[in-house]
């Protein structure tokens, strides 16, 4: 992975320096919480409904076991023994305290890592392929893009005070599992018709208030270009993006009320005066070279294709054979899986990671996974580079420490907000929700029968639990002062991405887990030929879903 | 006499903000409007003193591109600290159209933006009466290394020194 050299390093340190002393401001009484404000934002703090919480940059998800033993120890040394991974890759601390923050920086810097840009008005922390490096599917690597997109982003002079924030996300594979569609700008590695590697860009891609899918800006980016063309789509928001309203200052608003062809125009044009005055900002091939020499392949032993003692196992042991089906992803490397670890237990907080449980999978990483670990945008973890003869002894493991539930692209393999128990923004609580149908779809039996199915929750019109992508979306709203949730179907994340519809009126929380249970009765009955939930909601859209979930009178949907 | 901060360092600085609807003093340095200069460009540049144009995210840049040989200083104006039009407008000014006179800043300069501010190639901070030039001024400290090519390093980072990759 990236090792900082010491420019990285003075820029973080530095950081640290200048945060501790508007702390010290803060704490002496010189600035007020409104001058404050601006300042902790930057830096991923924020003042939640209790308590300050603090937003890690976790670059691209990726992890050392050093690094995740470190958020481990500021877990149990300045927070309540755990932590909380987000759907941008993240980590959030839901407890520190206001003075300890420059010394919880302070050892994140220790390790190379930081929370800067991690809120606020600026790029944040780019994501990406949580399978990066290692998919059967990929084209290349996506990860020295990143890193060099996080370089070129951290205190850009032009675009820290946009008009919002700005996200990020890179994929290199040919499915994608990054979501780039629903980003501000989404980058997909590509290959041109004379063999050239180069980028197709997206632009305007966005959940929240107003859902849309981004639009192709120029299906081919030379390399080398990558930077000026990305330099020329954020002046262009910058310059023109809206700042008379918060909820309508996103990219996607811009390309919309612009139209696609004019913005790109315009786009086209910036770009043009960029690259006679300032061509020096694009990228060189010495530097890409130096920064994919920090990605190398780790050093995997030649192994069969397939491990007997692996079939054996699986043959002897259901519950093993269940986690495989859902939790081991094939690896480009023969003998080799990628083993994700769910942190989504049922009844269980979606995404919470204790301090013991971050260091029990730094250790297996170090054992099992050259020592590398993967945070992916549904909350899990991912330890990329496991040989098959070591996945039961790690499934036991994983059982040990709770982290074993076989639910990888299942139903209860849910992405859920902090909602109302934690955020500020929120209208309804997230996590309550979220238990209720993880116990009502307890079997595993069951959730293998009924196949791939995402179901996002938020507790919130911010879709942070990205319910407008889930195929079932769960959003929760407050009518006078009560929570209500409303369903949508059909939403989807992948290559053929699509923004779910609203199924009808909302439901109390009570109702949820039943509407869940007919629509999944809805799509049971109508399954021809194994398709999974989407593919069935194409085919025969909303209204049998509709007509079934309110049926019955008695249930007393309340208007949305 | 209102102090700015320039060339990194605290002056007394002479130039009078003027309100579109203020008299026009006989003499003395003012800075205008846009929508004031373009109505009144003759009138201006006929008195003694001299005058610059204020500048604020709405406004549309072209409209002073031809005058800005003959304008020693252009205000840019941040309304608020989160409107950051005005650093897109400052590397047009300096890196477009090729403006060698005093860019400054004003309006709601806090001193955690200087940094960006002066990457972008703003050189004068008029701060508000409220905020002191001091601590603005040891913020010129806090950042020492960037990234990225602007008007200050026209270079990025990875072309301004030798960065070694994996050894």
């Amino acid at each position: 992975m990236y090792a900082y050299d010491q420019y990285d390093r003075t820029i973080v340190a530095e950081r640290v320096a200048q945060f501790r002393d508007q702390v010290r401001r803060r704490l002496a009484g010189e600035l007020t919480e409104d001058e404050f404000r601006p300042l902790r934002l930057m830096n991923g703090l924020y003042l939640q409904l209790h308590a300050y919480m603090l937003r890690i940059a976790v670059p691209y998800g990726l992890l050392s076991t050093k690094q995740m033993r470190m958020l481990a120890h500021i877990a149990r040394n300045y927070d309540r023994g755990y932590g909380h991974f987000t759907t941008r890759q993240n980590l959030q601390f839901n407890w520190p305290k206001l003075e300890d923050v420059p010394d919880i920086l302070a050892d994140l810097a220790s390790v190379e890592m930081h929370a800067i840009q991690t809120s606020g008005n600026c790029v944040r922390n780019v994501t990406s392929d949580e399978f990066a490096g290692v998919a059967a599917d990929e084209l290349e690597d996506p990860r020295p893009i990143c890193e060099i997109l996080r370089q070129w982003s951290t205190f850009h002079p032009e675009f820290v005070w946009l008009p919002r924030k700005f996200k990020i996300a890179v994929t290199g594979a040919k499915n994608d599992r990054a979501a780039v569609a629903f980003h501000d700008i989404g980058i997909r590695i590509v290959e041109n018709a004379k063999g050239e590697r180069g980028f197709e860009v997206q632009a305007g891609g966005g959940q929240g208030r107003t859902p849309a899918v981004a639009v192709v800006m120029k299906p081919f980016v030379e390399q080398r270009h990558l930077l000026s063309y990305i330099e020329a789509i954020l002046r262009v928001y910058n310059m023109y993006g809206r700042r008379d309203n918060a909820f309508k200052a996103r990219i996607k608003i811009l390309v919309a009320e612009t139209g696609a062809d004019k913005f790109r125009a315009m786009v086209e044009e910036e770009w043009r005066h960029i690259l006679k005055e300032n061509a020096t900002i694009d990228l060189t091939e010495d530097e890409i070279a130096r920064v994919k020499s920090f990605f190398p392949a780790p050093p995997y032993r030649a192994l069969p294709a397939t491990d007997a003692g692996y079939e054996a196992a699986k043959a002897a042991n259901r519950g093993f054979a269940n986690w495989t089906r859902t939790n081991v992803v094939a690896h480009k490397v023969p003998g080799y899986a990628i083993a994700v670890i769910s942190l989504k237990p049922h009844g269980g907080i979606t995404g919470d990671c204790t301090a013991e449980q971050m260091e029990a999978i730094a250790d297996l990483a170090d054992d099992l996974s050259f020592g590398e670990i993967v945070v992916t945008h549904e909350q899990n973890l991912v330890l990329p580079h496991v040989e098959q003869s070591h996945l039961h002894g790690l499934y036991k493991r994983l059982i040990e420490i709770g982290c074993a539930t076989a639910n990888l692209g299942l139903l209860t393999n849910m992405i859920v907000c902090p909602g109302l128990d934690y955020c500020s923004l929120a209208n309804a609580r997230s996590i309550p929700v979220s238990q209720r149908i993880a116990e009502r779809f307890d079997d595993l039996d069951r959730l293998h029968d009924i196949g791939p199915l995402d179901l996002n929750i938020s507790g919130c019109i911010n879709a942070c639990g990205h319910h407008h992508v889930g195929h079932i979306g769960i959003l929760g709203v407050n009518r006078h002062g009560e929570e209500y949730y409303q369903v949508s179907l059909g939403g989807y994340q992948g290559n053929e991405a699509s923004i779910g519809d609203i199924l009808g009126p909302a439901f109390r929380e009570d109702q949820v887990a039943d509407a869940v249970e007919k629509v999944i009765e809805v799509y049971l009955g109508a399954r021809v030929n194994g398709e999974r939930f989407i593919d069935t909601y194409r085919r025969i859209g909303k209204e049998p879903f509709k007509a079934r979930v309110y049926a019955k009178a008695p249930k007393e949907p309340v208007h949305a | 006499m209102p102090r700015v901060i320039t060339g990194g360092k605290i002056v007394a600085d002479g130039w009078v903000q003027l309100a579109d609807d203020a008299p026009l003093p006989a003499d003395g340095d003012v800075i205008v409007s846009l929508k004031r200069w373009l109505a009144e460009r003759e009138t201006l540049g006929a008195r003694r003193g001299g005058v610059g144009v204020r500048l604020t995210g709405g406004d549309a840049l072209d409209a002073i591109v031809p005058d800005l040989p003959q304008l020693p200083v252009i205000a840019l104006e941040f309304p608020n600290f989160k409107d950051g039009r005005s650093f897109s407008f400052a590397r047009l000014l300096r890196e477009r159209h090729g403006y060698k006179g005093q860019l400054r800043a004003v309006g709601d300069v806090l001193r955690d933006q200087i940094y960006y501010m002066r990457r972008c190639g703003i050189d004068t901070l008029e701060l508000r009466a409220d905020r002191s030039a001091e601590d603005a001024l040891a913020a010129f400290q806090e950042l020492s290394v960037s990234y990225q090519a602007a008007v200050d390093d026209k270079q990025p980072l990875f072309r301004r020194v030798h960065r070694a990759g994996r050894n």
